[in-house]
């Protein structure tokens, strides 16, 4: 069988010419199909919208009063002349591979994935197709993450050495996925868990939809840190720079400061941020999650959209792939911003 | 070495000078003092020469790992490190060890005198059974490149409280010739009487740069010299032997043979503090001619005829076998200058000379005219302290040369930039064309390094792999010391500590340098 392409790039976004949509587009058209609801994937402007129906509080809640179609994992739903269906990428709670089946030709666009069970989204299922569309934002041999149990039990110790000694604990995380995964590693049990309005925001909207998160306070001008002595402050990356986190700091105790992120598996950056700690946890697949997801699909043609994509693609071409890197608007994990695709935010 | 290994990250992981010194404490009062030798000896710069090639170890993970060397290549181009590459792409330990820093350190030691099928079996047990921060310290180790963000001063500071003795016993202690393979702990650190060593260096004096001249108060309370443009080194003449040691207490004495008729003159027991400048005809050389000589181990005759040195002298620490830092500068100074004047003009010694103190910025204005980097003040009544100290001793640096020039290329950083593009190559302008002269990678913001990075990363027109061509658009105003012919670069001149000064947003790609102006600074300076 020749393959033609049915999913191509172009400067708006991957676009379905026999279906006549787009996925995760980055500038308006008519119909978009999002794979979940980070900024850099879901952004305002499209005509109407579909993503799954756990992606969708979020989607609706960042997004507004748009048009908002929703599908479940695996439903089969036919636009024009191409067959689509979602199937779980384990990134978020809600997120989405998009598969487009044409004749019998079969593309998966995988948007943002990791591949281990996380506990908060549903986990990652690999898809059988011809070609696939993988991120590469952790895409090099020296990124492999730490098992959760590893995680939680450092996590939790620098958090009862920080109580223990009358230091606030800040956690810089993404407001959207990682700072729920971090509330479900923790315990409880160490102290009180205040978190930054932008976490919080999710939170409501997740825990909205049946999503079990521990008992949380949002920071407000009127907190005072004196009251919640020993507490665990989650944060957005970007907020734990500025003058919002100084408040937890006083004159014999100062905060201790971490950062969540698997950019925190290279000693120079972590060493950049003048974090205390860093603790090695992330939303995208690790090396071996990447190059097992990929060899999972059976895919012959894979298409590299951001993150080391030159490099990954070259890895890829030297396995026998048909690979290669392409330019998208797709950012993935970033320390400076409140998450993928927001705002740097200056001095952070 | 689990020990060591988490005395490390706790370095590592903060910036606060408490913290360290409490980690240090904690360590050197618990490890095992052989253990405890070796850390003082690594965090002063004593570590186990480099005993395999780094080219090996790099062919050696990369085929544990199964991974082809380009694969590694370009993961080290990411994480700016070696011996970090290699702890994180070789696969998980399949045993764990509890070996000490001591064993570990002798492990690498016999590693010489092993074949290298045998030397090579050794590593790979070893990267097998060690994980994270070990794995990562014993390959530092390895390739002879360990390194900690702890200072001397941090260090004595931390043995001093583990052991309760004076700093200053503490710092003198550290300072000199020895080595962790030929002594003790307890002969170091503790021992009732060191033994005297000839050799051993008082600590520098450091200065901190001064804000503003209005800081001084009377000018009449203070001496300025020049701030000479060469290597601060001690000469130390004990026991009719003489020594010379840099401000990174290497030991120079052989670089600069010319210095040794000085002991010809001298008296027993002198220590002087100076400047090794290369010198001729009652003048300074450019800097980079001493360049030449400050690489090499000795000196052929060609190079003592073309970059002779001489030590221009700023103080005197030890007079006729007397430690003498504790009398003000006006003393010590005039004991120097007994000193030189029984010294014949022709010897390689000059005293530092005074400048008037009247108008303090006109001579800093001079100072480029003798190649000096600017100015020194010194309180006349200051002792010689340890260490860098404010407010008795100021350096006032010339105004840095600037010029406005054009980015052209833009790399990504590596190790704590991974995650930007940092380093750039300028250019000037030449007709039409873009003459690239000099690279930078200092001097911005984060925040701006953030704002050129998304720049960059949508302007890109080539990839050269980790460089990228970019459109001559974004001007800065490159600061730089100096700058010097050189005919290996295209542009025909080096410049000396360039650094971006400003993102010149405001400035119009017209206004750029030319090569002719660039030229015509190298005229003028170099």
């Amino acid at each position: 069988m020749v393959m033609g392409d049915l999913l191509t790039f172009t400067d708006r976004g991957i676009w379905c010419a026999a279906g006549d949509f787009h996925i995760d587009p980055w500038r308006p058209v008519a119909r978009a199909l999002l794979t979940h609801g980070h900024s850099d994937h879901a952004r305002p402007g499209m005509g109407r919208y579909l993503c799954t129906d756990i992606a969708a509080p979020v989607v609706r809640h960042r997004l507004g009063a748009i048009s908002l179609d929703t599908v479940v994992y695996g439903e089969a739903r036919r636009i024009g002349d191409v067959t689509v269906s979602f199937h779980p990428a384990g990134h978020v709670p809600g997120s989405a591979q998009i598969k487009v089946e044409h004749r019998g030709e079969v593309w998966v666009a995988s948007g943002d994935y990791k591949t281990v069970d996380d506990g908060l989204s549903t986990a990652f299922e690999p898809v059988g197709c011809h070609a696939f569309i993988t991120e590469s934002t952790f895409g090099l041999p020296v990124f492999r993450w730490p098992d959760d149990a590893t995680l939680a039990a450092a996590l939790n110790s620098w958090w009862a050495g920080n109580a223990a000694a009358g230091r606030v604990s800040l956690l810089g995380a993404y407001a959207l996925g990682k700072a729920q995964r971090l509330l479900r590693l923790i315990d409880p049990a160490i102290g009180p868990v205040l978190t930054h309005g932008a976490i919080e925001a999710t939170n409501g909207v997740l825990r909205a939809q049946g999503i079990a998160l521990p008992a949380t306070q949002r920071v407000t001008s009127e907190t005072r840190p004196r009251d919640h002595p020993g507490a665990l402050v989650l944060a957005t990356p970007s907020a734990l720079g500025g003058p919002w986190a100084r408040r937890f700091s006083t004159e014999g105790a100062p905060a201790a400061t971490a950062y969540a992120s698997g950019w925190m598996a290279l000693r120079g950056v972590r060493r950049r941020r003048a974090a205390e700690r860093g603790f090695v946890i992330s939303d995208h697949a690790d090396w071996d999650g990447l190059t097992g997801a990929i060899q999972a699909t059976g895919a012959e043609r894979v298409f590299v959209t951001h993150g080391y994509t030159a490099v990954f693609a070259r890895w890829l071409q030297s396995q026998g792939y048909d690979a290669r890197p392409v330019a998208t608007a797709y950012e993935g994990e970033s320390l400076d911003a409140a998450e993928p695709g927001g705002p740097a935010e200056p001095g952070a | 070495m689990k020990g060591f290994a988490a005395l490390y990250s706790r370095m590592d992981q903060t910036t606060r000078t408490g913290a360290k010194v409490a980690g240090l404490v904690d360590y050197l009062r618990e490890a095992p003092e052989a253990d405890r030798l070796w850390c003082i000896a690594l965090f002063t710069g004593r570590r186990p020469r480099r005993v395999v090639q780094a080219a090996l170890l790099r062919d050696w993970a990369a085929e544990q790992a199964a991974l082809p060397l380009w694969l590694f290549e370009e993961s080290y181009a990411i994480v700016g490190d070696l011996a970090e590459t290699i702890a994180l792409i070789l696969p998980p330990p399949s045993r764990a060890t509890d070996r000490s820093l001591t064993d570990w350190i002798a492990l690498i030691r016999a590693l010489p005198a092993l074949d290298e099928a045998a030397r090579k079996a050794a590593i790979l047990d070893a990267w097998d059974s060690l994980e994270g921060m070990e794995r990562f310290l014993f390959i530092k180790l390895l390739t002879g490149g360990f390194r900690v963000g702890v200072s001397a001063g941090l260090l004595t500071r931390a043995l001093a409280e583990a052991t309760g003795q004076p700093a200053a016993t503490i710092a003198l202690r550290l300072m000199g010739n020895w080595a962790p393979e030929s002594t003790t702990y307890a002969r170091l650190i503790t021992d009732p009487a060191p033994q005297a060593d000839l050799s051993r260096p008082y600590p520098f004096y450091l200065c901190h740069p001064l804000e503003s001249e209005a800081d001084l108060g009377d000018p009449a309370g203070w001496a300025a010299e020049y701030k000479w443009d060469g290597i601060r080194g001690q000469f130390i003449l004990r026991g009719g032997t003489h020594h010379l040691w840099s401000r990174g207490e290497e030991l120079m004495t052989d670089r600069f043979p010319e210095l040794a008729v000085l002991a010809d003159w001298l008296p027993d027991g002198t220590v002087i503090d100076g400047e090794v400048l290369a010198w001729a005809e009652g003048a300074p050389l450019p800097f980079a001619r001493l360049q030449q000589r400050i690489g090499r181990k000795s000196v052929p005759r060609r190079l003592l005829a073309e970059a002779p040195v001489t030590l221009m002298a700023y103080d005197l620490l030890e007079h006729c076998g007397h430690d003498i830092r504790a009398q003000p500068y006006d003393a010590r100074r005039a004991l120097l200058q007994d000193l030189i004047d029984t010294v014949p003009p022709a010897a390689p010694l000059r005293l530092s000379p005074l400048l008037p103190t009247t108008d303090l910025a006109a001579a800093r204005a001079g100072a480029r005219e003798v190649q000096a980097e600017g100015l020194m003040l010194k309180r006349r009544a200051s002792p010689y302290l340890a260490g860098r100290k404010k407010g008795d001793w100021w350096k006032w640096k010339v105004a840095p040369l600037t010029i406005d020039a054009v980015m052209i290329y833009a790399q990504q950083g590596h190790g704590r930039r991974a995650t930007l593009f940092t380093d750039y190559t300028f250019a000037v302008r030449d007709g039409d064309a873009y003459v690239p002269f000099t690279k930078a990678y200092s001097g911005l913001t984060d925040a701006e390094f953030g704002q050129i990075t998304k720049w960059v990363r949508a302007n890109t027109l080539q990839r050269f792999g980790p460089m990228r061509q970019v459109p001559p658009a974004q001007v800065f105003e490159i600061a730089f010391e100096g700058i010097a012919a050189s005919p290996r670069h295209k542009s025909g001149v080096a410049l000396r500590f360039p650094r971006m000064l400003r993102w010149r947003q405001d400035k119009p790609l017209a206004e750029i340098a030319t090569l002719d102006e660039l030229r015509e600074i190298l005229r003028l300076h170099g």
